[in-house]
């Protein structure tokens, strides 16, 4: 019985301090980390309704597509679109310092059309092809554009009528080029000039083969933060999730010697699932979300300080450690239940009503929370347990006992 | 324990008065500074290659003619008295252009400098943060009225409320006075501070319920509050302690954008420990005292129980 039980809790114990040294680096590491660790841009847009374009539900969709469509042209790293609520939609660039250029390019609603000279619209951008950036002879950047079949005749046509007049090719109502046609082109090809750099005729080509917005997107919100600042952040909170930790042990083990360790090992299990249950959500790691992690520990060891007091209590009263201890566990039970739902409770409206990264922060509340109640039920009994019925330590200040239960108890203490 | 925490409880009422009045004049007089989440602006927060001056600064924004009148110049990391090579500004709402603009202006004027961090939040998102914030508080209160009202009694639910609220002015009033920057993360400390308050309130009032079965009936309800907080101060300590380990952790050694957060818990767990223990037993045990001639919570059982046993299997 006693090596059995010396064997279950020495066992778990090496087990479990060996998965966390091996395992808490790499793990902390493979979980997603958001842009205020990495460094990126974090644009958020809003959709505006106009006289011809309502937003509708349809139309934010098609414009998440499109914004999408031209992130991914323009050859950013592992960009992130999505709708959020009925009109915003949310871009996140990681690794992205200088956001200027792309967010003109995904902003741009990209109506194209060719007016003649009496102004009235021969052809939009429904009649494009494709369109692709290109240096011409004299060394000016230019986007070539190819029509569709019907787009080629309409250009025949509309050539065709306005030799020697000037066509007016238009974005967003704003002239790009006016040439002067001076002769027919029925080949369904042409060049706009007027950009100033390749990187502008580039990007004027991926606004025409990504094709128009359905609707009037406007900049709500752009943030940037700087590569260095992110490792920076990143540091620092690996840093002070270190000493957080540290210092909630050492405190646990003076305060509760014996059941102390027991609780931190528990600490050590809790760490390890709330970080793998983040892996396995996919969830991305903030700096409020790390901070919700490193807040967590210290509402993680209520459990354990709620029970181990109640344990006090009873040895007092004059029982055996053993019952003692299983009476202080069933007995706090209740009271954790209660105090956890309380702070669950605000958790909770965060989840729902809160935004992005104070969210996150919820999230692992909330989960850590509810880990928590495993870890310090389940597994700092079970430890407990083992560990009282190996009979190596039966005097009750190893259990955190400062005052001296009555003389004839002390016998009795700790014996199975 | 020997003090009696109860027994002075005009003391806890006047000291903690005093500390509200002091943080509303303080709202009153100095209001809120509020950060670019809830009024809209541009933040640009920009390492220069040597250490540059406020006014430095300052004479390159006016020569700028981008309307940037009302900027604020703020020297961050480490300073000596006048200049910094960490500087951040605040400034209206300007596009991406015109921050580009501004920063590459900065730093060509002043010696070079690499951009640690730019935002930029429309005045539109910062008005529904506000509302947001408001109503999460609200529903917040609502519901964690209506749990305490459910699992105890609604007498707890309204003095442990009001001792929160005591918490959130006690923050407010030091973010006020020190003219600390609120941003958007505030609000999720805020309801942490709320959930952390109401879980000491618990733990106590735990104690109360229980000790209502198994205390005489002639006792008073000064003798179960004080029986009740004796039992449950040393749980009350070390969880604060924790905490405080944690949290303290984050606010000095954490980043830079995590301080104030941290900061609201620091100031919100200490007066959240010391008005649940305080404040919120001694409001129940006036009210109780003036609207109940009996002792006993509503589901008091017709025999009192001393016997721990006795209580512990009627708790099943």
């Amino acid at each position: 019985m006693r090596t059995r039980n010396m064997i279950k809790f020495f066992g778990a114990v090496i087990i479990i301090v060996a998965a966390f040294v091996t395992l808490i680096n790499p793990l902390a590491n493979s979980i997603k980390q958001g842009l205020d660790l990495q460094g990126g841009t974090h644009i958020v847009l809003e959709a505006e309704d106009t006289p011809d374009a309502p937003v509708t539900e349809d139309s934010l969709s098609r414009a998440v597509t499109i914004v999408e469509r031209r992130i991914n042209e323009m050859g950013l790293t592992e960009p992130l679109v999505q709708k959020e609520g009925a009109r915003r939609i949310i871009v996140e660039l990681p690794g992205e310092k200088n956001p200027e250029k792309a967010i003109e390019t995904i902003g741009k609603t990209a109506v194209m059309e060719f007016k003649d000279e009496s102004g009235t619209t021969r052809m939009t951008g429904s009649d494009l092809k494709t369109a692709k950036e290109q240096i011409d002879q004299g060394h000016k950047n230019v986007v070539g554009i190819e029509f569709t079949d019907e787009g080629a005749k309409k250009f025949a046509d509309l050539t065709a009528s306005n030799v020697g007049h000037k066509i007016g090719i238009y974005l967003d109502g704003e002239l790009l080029t006016n040439p002067v046609v001076n002769e027919p082109i029925t080949g369904g090809k042409a060049v706009i000039t007027g950009s100033q750099t390749l990187e502008d005729a580039k990007n004027l080509a991926i606004l025409l083969r990504s094709g128009a917005l359905p609707v009037k997107l406007k900049v709500m919100e752009v943030r940037t933060i700087g590569p260095s600042l992110g490792l920076d952040s990143k540091l620092k909170s690996e840093k002070a999730f270190a000493i957080g930790i540290l210092l909630i042990m050492v405190f646990l083990i003076v305060i509760y010697r014996m059941s102390g360790i027991v609780a931190n090992i528990a600490l050590l299990v809790y760490v390890l699932i709330l970080l793998g249950i983040l892996k396995y959500l996919d969830a991305t790691l903030t700096l409020p979300g790390i901070a919700g992690v490193i807040l967590s520990m210290g509402f993680a060891v209520d459990a354990n300080i709620l029970i181990f007091e109640r344990f006090k209590e009873e040895v007092l009263v004059g029982k055996t450690l053993r019952t003692s201890m299983e009476a202080g566990f069933r007995r706090a039970f209740n009271t954790i239940l209660d105090a956890n739902v309380s702070v669950m409770i605000a958790a909770i409206v965060l989840i729902v009503m809160g935004s992005g990264t104070v969210k996150g922060f919820a999230v692992n509340l909330a989960l850590g929370l509810v880990v928590s109640m495993f870890t310090a039920i389940v597994v700092s009994r079970s430890l407990l347990t083992w560990f009282i019925n190996t009979g190596l330590i039966t005097n009750p200040w190893f259990y955190g006992l400062n005052r001296k239960p009555p003389e004839h108890m002390l016998k009795k203490g700790g014996q199975k | 324990m020997s003090f009696d925490i109860i027994k002075h409880r005009t003391w806890w009422f006047i000291l903690s008065s005093v500390l509200v009045l002091a943080s509303l004049i303080s709202i009153f007089i100095n209001g809120f500074n509020f950060g670019i989440d809830y009024t809209g602006g541009t933040i640009l927060d920009m390492q220069f290659n040597k250490a540059v001056s406020v006014s430095e600064v300052r004479q390159v924004i006016d020569q700028s003619n981008m309307d940037l009148g009302n900027t604020v110049i703020q020297l961050t990391g480490v300073t000596d008295q006048d200049s910094s090579t960490d500087v951040m500004l605040r400034m209206r709402n300007l596009s991406s252009d015109e921050t580009k603009a501004v920063s590459e202006k900065l730093s060509t004027s002043l010696g070079g400098a690499e951009i640690k961090r730019t935002e930029s939040v429309g005045a539109v998102i910062g008005s529904e943060v506000t509302k947001n914030a408001v109503t999460s508080l609200a529903v917040a209160f609502i519901a964690l009225a209506a749990y305490i009202s459910f699992r105890f009694e609604y007498k707890i639910a309204i003095s442990a409320l009001i001792s929160i609220v005591h918490d959130l002015i006690m923050v407010l009033g030091v973010f006020s006075f020190f003219h600390l920057e609120i941003d958007a993360t505030f609000l999720a400390a805020i309801l942490t501070v709320v959930g952390y308050s109401m879980n000491e309130a618990v733990v106590i009032f735990d104690r109360v319920r229980e000790n209502t079965r198994t205390h005489r009936r002639t006792d008073s309800y000064e003798k179960l509050a004080h029986d009740s907080i004796s039992q449950s101060i040393h749980r009350s300590i070390y969880t604060l302690s924790t905490v405080l380990f944690a949290c303290g952790a984050l606010h000095f050694f954490g980043g830079e954008s995590t301080k104030n957060f941290s900061l609201v818990m620091l100031i919100g767990f200490i007066s959240g420990a010391y008005s649940s223990i305080c404040v919120d037993t001694s409001i129940w045990v006036v009210w109780k005292n003036h609207t109940s001639n009996r002792r006993g919570l509503k589901s008091s059982d017709d025999e009192s129980e001393e016997d721990e046993e006795a209580a512990e299997t009627q708790k099943g």
